[in-house]
This record gives C-alpha cells, sequence and structure tokens, in this order.
C-alpha cells in the first residue's frame, strides 16, 4: 500500500492541458516535518515540561534513596528507562487531536498522498521534537545516578530501538481514541500492556550490560519489533485516523 | 427522498479544451445514497459534473448536504451507489487530489501563519502552475496577513485563506460547504468570481448552501436535498 517513490512524483493531467505535478512521497513528508518543527519551535515552551519532569525525577531519586552510590548505580539504568516512558507517556495523547479538531485531518485524506506515509512522517516528527531531547540529556541524568560509564551506551541504544517503538505503539492508540473527550487515561492504560514488553527487552540489555554479559539479543528483539512496527503501525494509524474522521 | 436536477442550458457552454474527449464527465454520481444507522440521510442521488459546470446543491438545515460532499470527497464511505470522477470509479485511494473540499473547519494550525499552512499543504498537494502563496492571497484580498498566525485573524479572513487554498492546489473538482458564510458583500462576489475562474479554466464546483444566496450564475444547476 506503501510506496515510497523518488520525490519527482507522478503528474496528473489538468483540464486547461497543463500538467500537475503532484509531490513525491518524500516531498510531501519534508513538507508535513517542516509543519510540525515549526509548531514544536512555537510551543517550545510545553516541549521543555517532559524534559524537566524527567530532570526532576532523576535529581529526587538520590535524596529518596540515600546516597549510596552502589545502590544508585545498580537501579540507575532502569530507572532512567523508565522516566523516558513516562515523560513521553503525556504528548502521545495530543499526536493527532489538534489536526482532527481543526480539519487538518481531512486534508490529509484528501491529499494524493497515503495516508499511511503521512501519519509515519507525523510519529517521525514527533519522536524527534518530544522524545529525541530526552534521550539527548540521558548522559547528564545519568551522572545524577550514579551511571556506570560502559552501561551508559547500551542504555542510549536501548533508548533509540524502544522509544521509536513505544512512539509507534501509541500513535496508533492515540489515532484510535483522537476523537474521545479526556482520552488520557484511556491511552495510557491501552499503552501499559503494549509497552511491558518493550520496557522489559530494554531493561534485559541494560542488565545484561551492568553485569558484563552479552547484550545484544534483546536490543536485536527490539530492532525487530521496531521494523515490524514501522511497517505495521503507519497502516493501522491511517484506519484509525480513517475512522476518527468519519465520525 | 427525491432528488431534482434541473438542466440549464449554457450548462457546457463554458467547457474548455475541446482537444479531450468530450466522452466522461468530470463527476458522475449513480444511485448515490448514505444512512446512518440504517437511517437514510440522503439520495438515491443521480447528477453529474461537466468541466466548466457548477451545480448548486441546495437543502434544509440537517437535509444532508454536508455529508453528500465528504462522501464524495471520500471521507465517508457512501451506503449504495457509484461515484465517478472522469470515468474512473472511485475507490479511496485514487482520487489523486481531484477534489478539494472547503468545510466548516479550516484545515489549517490556528498556530500557523497562512504562508506556513498553504506552503504545507501545497507540500501534500503541489500547486497549479502559475500560482504561488503570495498571488493566491493576494488574490483573495489578504496578502497583508500572510505571515500572521491565523488565530488573530477574523473568521471572514480565515475564510479568505481557506478560498487562497483552493487557488493555490490543482484541483479539479471544488466541493464547497457554505462558502458564502462568514463572508462580507465584496467576499460573496469573490467566491462567485472565482468560481466563475475555475469553471472557465476547465474546473467544476459543487456549493451547497441553505437557500439565503445570491448565487452568480443563475443557469447553474440544482440538487435539492430534502429530509
Amino acid at each position: 500500500m506503501v510506496t515510497i517513490e523518488p520525490t519527482t512524483g507522478n503528474s496528473v493531467a489538468m483540464p486547461n492541458g497543463a500538467r500537475i505535478v503532484v509531490p513525491g512521497a518524500l516531498a510531501a513528508c519534508r513538507a508535513l516535518l517542516g509543519r510540525d518543527f515549526v509548531l514544536a519551535w512555537r510551543r517550545r515552551g510545553e516541549l521543555f515540561l517532559p524534559l524537566l519532569y524527567a530532570v526532576i525525577v532523576a535529581a529526587l531519586f538520590p535524596f529518596a534513596l540515600g546516597p549510596d552510590p552502589r545502590l544508585l548505580q545498580r537501579i540507575a539504568g532502569g530507572v532512567l528507562l523508565v522516566i523516558v516512558v513516562l515523560a513521553m507517556l503525556p504528548a502521545l495523547e495530543s499526536m493527532f487531536r489538534a489536526d482532527l479538531e481543526d480539519g487538518t485531518l481531512e486534508q490529509w485524506l484528501l491529499a494524493p498522498q497515503p495516508l499511511a506515509l503521512l501519519a509515519l512522517a507525523r510519529v517521525m516528527a514527533h519522536w524527534l521534537t518530544t522524545v529525541l531531547p530526552l534521550i539527548v540529556v540521558m548522559p547528564l541524568l545519568g551522572a545524577l545516578l550514579n551511571l556506570p560509564a560502559i552501561v551508559l551506551p547500551v542504555l542510549l541504544l536501548a533508548l533509540l530501538l524502544a522509544t521509536p517503538l513505544l512512539v509507534l505503539l501509541g500513535a496508533v492508540l492515540s489515532a484510535l481514541t483522537a476523537g474521545a473527550r479526556r482520552s488520557g487515561i484511556l491511552l495510557a492504560l491501552m499503552l501499559l500492556p503494549l509497552a511491558v514488553p518493550v520496557v522489559i527487552f530494554a531493561a534485559g540489555a541494560i542488565a545484561a550490560a551492568q553485569s558484563g554479559l552479552p547484550y545484544l539479543a534483546p536490543l536485536a528483539w527490539l530492532a525487530a519489533a521496531l521494523v515490524l512496527a514501522i511497517v505495521l503501525a503507519p497502516l493501522a494509524c491511517a484506519a484509525a485516523l480513517r475512522i476518527a474522521v468519519e465520525s | 427522498m427525491d432528488s431534482q436536477v434541473r438542466y440549464s442550458e449554457n450548462a457546457s457552454l463554458h467547457a474548455m479544451n475541446p482537444s479531450s474527449t468530450p466522452a466522461a464527465p468530470l463527476l458522475s454520481v449513480h444511485r448515490l445514497a448514505f444512512s446512518r444507522n440504517d437511517e437514510p440521510v440522503f439520495g438515491p442521488l443521480d447528477f453529474s459534473l461537466d468541466r466548466g459546470e457548477t451545480l448548486l446543491v441546495e437543502g434544509d438545515n440537517g437535509s444532508g448536504k454536508t455529508t453528500l460532499l465528504r462522501v464524495l470527497a471520500g471521507m465517508l464511505p457512501a451506503s449504495d451507489g457509484e461515484i465517478r470522477f472522469a470515468g474512473a470509479t472511485a475507490t479511496r485511494d485514487n482520487r489523486n487530489g481531484r477534489a478539494l473540499l472547503l468545510g466548516h473547519r479550516p484545515g489549517m494550525n490556528e498556530s500557523l501563519s497562512a504562508r506556513e499552512n498553504l506552503v504545507f499543504l501545497a507540500g501534500l498537494y503541489g500547486t497549479r502552475s502559475g500560482t504561488t502563496v503570495a498571488s493566491a492571497m493576494q488574490r483573495v484580498g489578504i496578502a497583508a496577513w500572510l505571515d500572521e498566525p491565523l488565530n488573530t485573524l477574523s473568521a471572514g479572513q480565515k475564510k479568505r485563506v481557506g478560498l487562497a487554498r483552493l487557488l493555490l492546489l490543482p484541483g479539479e473538482v471544488w466541493l464547497l460547504d457554505e462558502p458564502y458564510a462568514n463572508l462580507d458583500r465584496h467576499g460573496i462576489e469573490l467566491v462567485n468570481a472565482l468560481i466563475a475562474e475555475h469553471c472557465a479554466c476547465g474546473g467544476a464546483a459543487l456549493v451547497t448552501s441553505h437557500g439565503a444566496v445570491r448565487f452568480a450564475d443563475p443557469g447553474a444547476r440544482h440538487v435539492h436535498l430534502t429530509t
């Protein structure tokens, strides 16, 4: 259903004899990413909140547990993983909400572009604007929690695989609940069972790295699941968005 | 559920491009019906729209005008019947930007400026040859608000940005849902002029109205929806 074409696009005959070049899939993705980045920049205060949340939680943990470096070292990887998952959760709800309300989604549907592709571009924009900053500050938060230096690369790699996966899963649920009022708690409840395996594999890799064991297998599982989700989640997302626009 | 179609004398006078095969009308609808929860909303309808034609969809509030446009745009699946664009049966995925919808919702983000919104939509749909974002905004008379966020514009100005979208994007069939709402007298004349221009270069338009409007082309055909 989704075919990535070269940016030249296909041309459509127009009534007055002219031929109109419909933008190719990549050009459409670029347009959507550009728009979402501008919008994110306008609302950069909102984007700052998850980051602030992550920093505060990571800073409070040593105070709550006591300043035992070995204890912190043992739990740091798992704590950071959970912090990222929780910090990215609230923003998932509104991934398609504004576009449904102002009618932009109707324009997506009418556009000569595959809806699944636009959904995938939206997921990418969402991940880049709301989740990537969280991963960027991870080394700092790792230092706060005394994370061992050898574990940090594995944590970052696990996050780079696990968070896009979670955003893809969240996008499907967000599209399903876009029409519903106060869907935040519903989305969290629905995402929880889907997020558990992702967290387990990511934590498995971190724990293995921490005890000096091979950590590649759980990361490979995450990567496989991510590839599967990149293919399937946009299709499910598109179907859910059609339902949301219909109602 | 009757549907009467009144054919006018000048229906095909504007049709341009005589070189193209006159075979299939741009949009034709055969026994099109839509029901919501087994409750018929409109139809069955039969009408066709050639290049250069304008069709006025009339009906009282709740008679299904907006629903008809949404079905034609492919946002709602028809319960029965068939829609053809230039002879080819329209499915969910082959409309290819042929239809442009101007609905009640602006289809634009209020935090972005008209330019940012239009550039984005042009990235999805492409643009008409010879038209730019600036020239489209100039034509609808709000070039000065090109870079203001939409939430600082009045309802009528937002409507005009919607008209600029129609001018910029290369759709052939305009589906205009109450295009006169929120517009002043000049705005109404502008809408009529834009429809006439669009039809003169081979497009077609379907316009809904609840009746209280001075429609430009007195010879335009009507589809009347009844509740």
